[in-house]
């Protein structure tokens, strides 16, 4: 089996298996007063110190969620909210149509639901907002701007888009800027501190840390409205029992991408090059998506004309190489990439796209398998046309 | 020979959900084929869920195929097929009733979806088989040739809804439910014993695009109101109606007629004529049905020459009739042994001889008894 799909999910890293595990059988809420709720407080607080750490953070600026969606939403919908309570004239949330559903769906909610008026930003063909685009959207009326929102690096095509340029450009304005850093952490040097974000989201399994645990960076200054209302646990902002063992998983993985990136990306992007020469020797027109300079070591991103992507994703599965079309699922059923869409791509080349993820536990044997099948499979899916 | 005893094949298994399908791929997977199983997605609104036993291609049908393929051990995927099935199925559907005829979606979706659309893609993916969970029976033939038979319990036979299917579409289908004397119940022990979580899962029902099982509000939606005259067969005006669409050849129940007819009898609907919007009622006897002709024939193998003596089924669950029919210029002549009733243009009419397929075709028209004949008989 070649796992080529650590963009969806990586495997836990054995040493946050080890702090996950030698919680399991503690008890302990870290809200409680009694010296089982004052461990598990200083496991948390450590675990906070840790991950801030590892992002250029203070402790206090680490906001525990139960992964990126929810991190997302607190951001987008709670900066919108509390940000249109100091002045309702603030209403134009600014997003790059290139956003994770957690992002996109979350700002199309508040146009639809509470008013917002949202305005995408023009992106290039690998996807990347200039801040002069984003300055002329602010400019148009400073003073109705809610949020901007940009991700840090795409998920399907891993191109890095210019955050601390973007949110430098939103600051002259005071207008604050979230990004989703979910694909980010671990590939490119994140630091919220110097950033110039008010927000940056982070997730726990995409690092090989485990499921459902995330974090929202927030900047001190901002108190974003809650979405789960409860005990308060999270500076107010978020309510919610503490996941004692995830957050210490997260921790110890989340230590460990910031101290292994540097080696990591340049292994990985020796990796995933080899893999791009070797798909496009099979194949010579397969088209590479995204930014060729600005991207995250460990994505590869094709487009195969006259393929279907689920096809290729079949022929591939079968050969036990698993990977992923890159575009986002309905009940299984693929949808044309509204990432792909946006960088004006053609629709019909769209749709035939795999995206490979490379991560800790890719060799180059798996290199060589997607190399020895990836020629014949794509022969057979285009003779299968596009139905 | 049944499939069952050939070589290993690359088997693509279209599930639906249900349990006929799950304990289908089960057993091509156990006869030693490499299965792969694939959804179809098929409605306009794949996020819908189910109502008790109706609707199709629902969020949750699509994951408990997902969950038996998962169960059976073979890969899993879901293929949209939706605007092919708009197309050719929905369209179509909606088109024969608007022209005053009465089709069958399942065998439509059969031949243009299950196995043309779905099987040309699975052929062009390097596999050799479609496999369903139809209750059917492929026989080679002593000149080797695939022969599509009834199933074995003939309770269950659904080879009426595959008579669509060609040479070339047969051998390429494999139908793991139709060789055994296993009733329902025992199906879905089966797919206890194997696992299958869909065992109890009630069976589907009506068309599966009409979620609410409301085919008349359907049409009505699709097609609006179209007022017309309700006649009986001397041409006086005896009611009205919203839309000729909705009627179909041989109902008796919704005409909503003020007055009873002179013999104080029930009338049926005799003729829909969607070009005037009239419909012609009439008595039971003048239903009755002595010959036919069909069109756009499709044969499970060579054409017949000549005239020959089979038996007919016209409708999913009817039951079989003996007819002679004779095909004269891509035209299927039919003439029946007994008079049948309810006969309604649109309708297919799937020949057999013996238990074996012989083709199908789409009735054009039908010939009556007279008025003097039905009394005289």
């Amino acid at each position: 089996m070649a796992y080529l799909d650590h963009a969806a999910t990586t495997p836990m890293l054995p040493e946050a298996i080890e702090a996950m595990t030698a919680q399991f059988a503690r008890a302990g809420n870290a809200s409680s007063l009694h010296a089982a709720g004052r461990r598990a407080r200083r496991t948390v607080e450590e675990a906070r110190e840790t991950l801030a750490a590892a992002l250029g953070a203070r402790p206090s600026e680490v906001v525990f969620t139960s992964g990126g969606t929810e991190a997302d939403n607190l951001a987008v919908k709670g900066l919108y909210w509390s940000r249109r309570a100091a002045d309702p004239a603030r209403t134009r949330v600014l997003a790059s149509p290139v956003e994770h559903h957690a992002v996109l769906d979350a700002v199309d909610w508040l146009g639809e639901h509470e008013g917002a008026t949202v305005e995408y930003l023009p992106v290039d063909t690998y996807g990347r907002v200039r801040p002069e685009a984003l300055r002329e959207a602010i400019e148009r009326d400073p003073d109705s701007v809610a949020l901007a929102t940009v991700m840090w690096a795409n998920n399907e095509i891993g191109t890095i888009l210019p955050v601390p340029e973007l949110a430098a450009v939103a600051a002259e304005f005071g207008v604050p800027t979230h990004s989703d850093a979910v694909q980010a952490f671990g590939q490119t040097e994140l630091d919220f501190g110097t950033s110039g974000l008010a927000a940056m989201t982070v997730s726990g399994h995409k690092i090989g840390g485990p499921y459902g645990i995330g974090a929202l960076l927030l900047g001190r200054e901002h108190s974003p409205v809650p979405v789960l209302h409860g005990g308060g646990q999270e500076r107010h902002v978020r309510s919610g029992t503490l996941d004692v063992p995830a957050i210490a998983a997260f921790a110890v993985a989340g230590e460990l991408a910031a101290r292994r990136r540097a080696d990591f990306a340049r292994d990985i992007g020796a990796l995933r090059d080899e893999l791009v020469e070797a798909v496009r020797a099979a194949v010579p027109d397969a088209v590479l998506g995204g930014d060729p300079e600005h991207r995250l070591p460990a994505n590869a991103h094709f487009s195969f004309p006259g393929c279907e992507g689920d096809s290729l994703l079949l022929l591939l599965d079968a050969q036990g190489i698993e990977c992923s079309t890159g575009s986002a699922c309905t009940a299984g059923v693929a949808q044309p990439s509204h990432v792909l869409l946006a960088t004006g791509s053609d629709p019909e080349l769209a749709r035939g796209t795999l995206r490979f993820s490379l991560g800790h536990t890719t060799t180059r044997a798996d290199i060589e398998a997607v190399a020895k099948v990836i020629g014949p499979a794509v022969d057979r899916a285009r003779s299968a046309g596009l139905s | 020979m049944t499939e069952n005893s050939q070589r290993p094949l690359r088997v693509l298994a279209a599930m639906s959900g249900g349990v006929d399908s799950a304990v289908a791929a089960a057993r091509a997977a156990e006869a030693g084929h490499d299965v792969t199983g694939v959804h179809l997605a098929l409605s306009a609104n794949p996020q819908s869920f189910r109502t008790g036993a109706r609707g199709c291609c629902t969020i949750e049908d699509s994951r408990d195929a997902r969950r038996a393929a998962d169960v059976i051990g073979i890969p899993f995927y879901v293929w949209d097929l939706a605007e092919r099935f708009r197309e050719d199925v929905v369209e179509d559907f909606v088109a024969e009733y608007e022209a005053g005829r009465t089709p069958n979606p399942c065998l439509r979706c059969n031949e243009k979806i299950k196995f043309a659309a779905l099987l040309d893609k699975a052929l062009a993916l390097g596999f050799d088989a479609v496999c369903t969970g139809h209750y059917a029976t492929i026989v080679t033939g002593p000149d080797g040739a695939r022969e599509l038979h009834r199933a074995s319990d003939m309770a269950k036979d659904q080879s009426y809804v595959l008579g669509v299917l060609d040479e070339r579409q047969l051998a390429h289908a494999m139908f793991p439910l139709g060789d055994t004397l296993t009733t329902k119940d025992e199906i879905r022990a089966e797919a206890e014993r194997r696992g299958l979580a869909v065992a109890k899962k009630p069976d589907s029902h009506d068309i599966c695009f009409i979620a609410d099982g409301d085919t008349q509000g359907f049409l009505a939606n699709r097609l609006g109101k179209a007022e017309g005259d309700i006649v009986d067969e001397s041409g006086t005006k005896v009611g009205s109606h919203d839309g000729a669409y909705g009627f179909t050849v041989g109902q008796r129940k919704g005409l909503r007629i003020g007055h009873p007819a002179a013999d104080g009898k029930p009338r049926y609907v005799l003729d829909i004529s969607p070009v005037d919007n009239t419909v012609t009622v009439g008595p039971a006897a003048s239903l009755d049905v002595t010959a036919l002709t069909a069109v756009k024939p499709r044969w499970c193998g060579t054409a017949p020459t000549g005239p020959g003596a089979y038996t007919a089924q016209l409708r999913a669950h009817g039951g079989e009739t003996a007819v002679t029919a004779e095909l004269r210029d891509d035209t299927l002549h039919v003439r029946f042994a007994e008079p049948v009733r309810g006969v309604a243009p649109g309708q297919a009419i799937v020949l057999y001889d013996a238990t074996r397929v012989v083709g199908s075709a789409t009735i054009a028209t039908t010939e009556r008894r007279t008025r003097a004949q039905a009394l005289a008989g």
